[in-house]
């Protein structure tokens, strides 16, 4: 059954304390290139039929109202993961719409 | 006699110390499941402190989605006085019936303290047997109890007098304003961080300049639910 992916992160403009324990991490290790982390969190909706237009527009209804409380996040992303979607995502590309 | 429920949700934590404030303030507790659809017609409902499934989601969001919940909603919409403890605090913003949010503290730790707090509105129904700008000391205990707001909602509460209770001396989550308790805009929906059920009983309350854990300072909240009840 197919999988619709919804990824949520702290608004930017808060402190993301755990994110800003990670940055503190990486620097004692020494690698300064990475300036700064946040974390978020990823949703994994397993989907009983086709994901239509309709269904993702569903799942980022229900990802506003309940996943995710838009005070304090922003629903990133919502879009069909896969098998194959796992390791495309590391090209860098996220598919599916994001505001 | 008065009759204010406390409602049991799973993680909850300081449920028998809120039913034991309200019992000591001169009322009846009854206690509430969050899986009922009952009130049992109480005159008062209180959303205790603790880690209401875990904290997963996020702090009180599925706890504001319980049945109980609902009804509480709605019974708040009519007036019925209700007061957020911490989790309940959390439960209140997820419920939206308080508006902004609270986020993990902003030194990343959790925190345990005496806190002072300054009552900012003593004209809700939890806090009208204080005096406006009195100081007063109870207990925080919370790992997320940063409170925020946009611009928007921030200068509306503050313009409508809806901050209740602000931090003294020591901001100790890095809530915006020092806020550490809000209303709604007809003063019956209160919530706020620190523990006032924790300091209602002599010996085991904050520490006083009189006596070690002397500190009953938070039954007057409760007080207050009672005087605004005769009152109505």
């Amino acid at each position: 059954m197919p999988v619709i992916v919804v990824e949520v992160m702290p608004k930017p403009e808060l402190l993301d304390p755990a994110g800003k324990a990670v940055s503190g991490l990486l620097r004692r290790r020494g690698t300064d290139a990475f300036t700064n982390v946040r974390i978020g969190k990823r949703f994994e909706l397993t989907h009983d039929g086709p994901v239509t237009a309709a269904v993702l527009a569903e799942v980022r209804a229900l990802a506003e109202e309940v996943l995710a409380n838009t005070v304090i996040e922003d629903v990133v992303a919502v879009y069909e993961g896969g098998a194959e979607a796992d390791f495309d995502e590391f090209s860098g590309v996220v598919a599916g719409e994001t505001h | 006699m008065a009759r204010i429920g406390v409602v049991t949700f799973p993680g909850s934590l300081d449920d028998r110390d809120a039913q034991r404030a309200v019992r000591i303030a001169g009322a009846e507790a009854v206690p509430l499941w969050h899986a009922d659809h009952d009130l049992q017609g109480v005159d008062a409902v209180v959303l205790p402190g603790g880690f209401s499934y875990g904290d997963y989601l996020r702090c009180g969001a599925i706890a504001a989605q319980s049945r109980i919940m609902r009804e509480i909603v709605d019974a708040a919409g009519r007036g019925l006085p209700v007061l957020g403890i911490c989790n309940g605090f959390q439960i209140l913003v997820e419920s939206h019936l308080l508006p902004g949010g609270l986020i993990r503290n902003d030194h990343g730790a959790f925190i345990c303290r005496d806190q002072v707090l300054r009552v900012e509105n003593a004209s809700t129904a939890w806090t009208n047997d204080f005096t406006a700008g009195e100081e007063f000391v109870v207990p925080l205990k919370n790992g997320e109890g940063g409170y925020i707001a946009s611009e928007e909602t921030l200068a509306e509460l503050e313009g409508e007098g809806r901050v209740v209770f602000r931090y003294v001396d020591v901001n100790p989550n890095g809530s915006l304003n020092d806020i550490a308790g809000i209303t709604n805009a007809r003063g019956n929906v209160v919530g706020l961080m620190p523990h006032p059920e924790h300091a209602v009983e002599p010996g085991f309350g904050p520490d006083t300049p009189a006596a070690m854990r002397s500190g009953v300072d938070g039954l007057r909240v409760f007080t207050s639910a009672l005087q605004h009840l005769l009152a109505v």
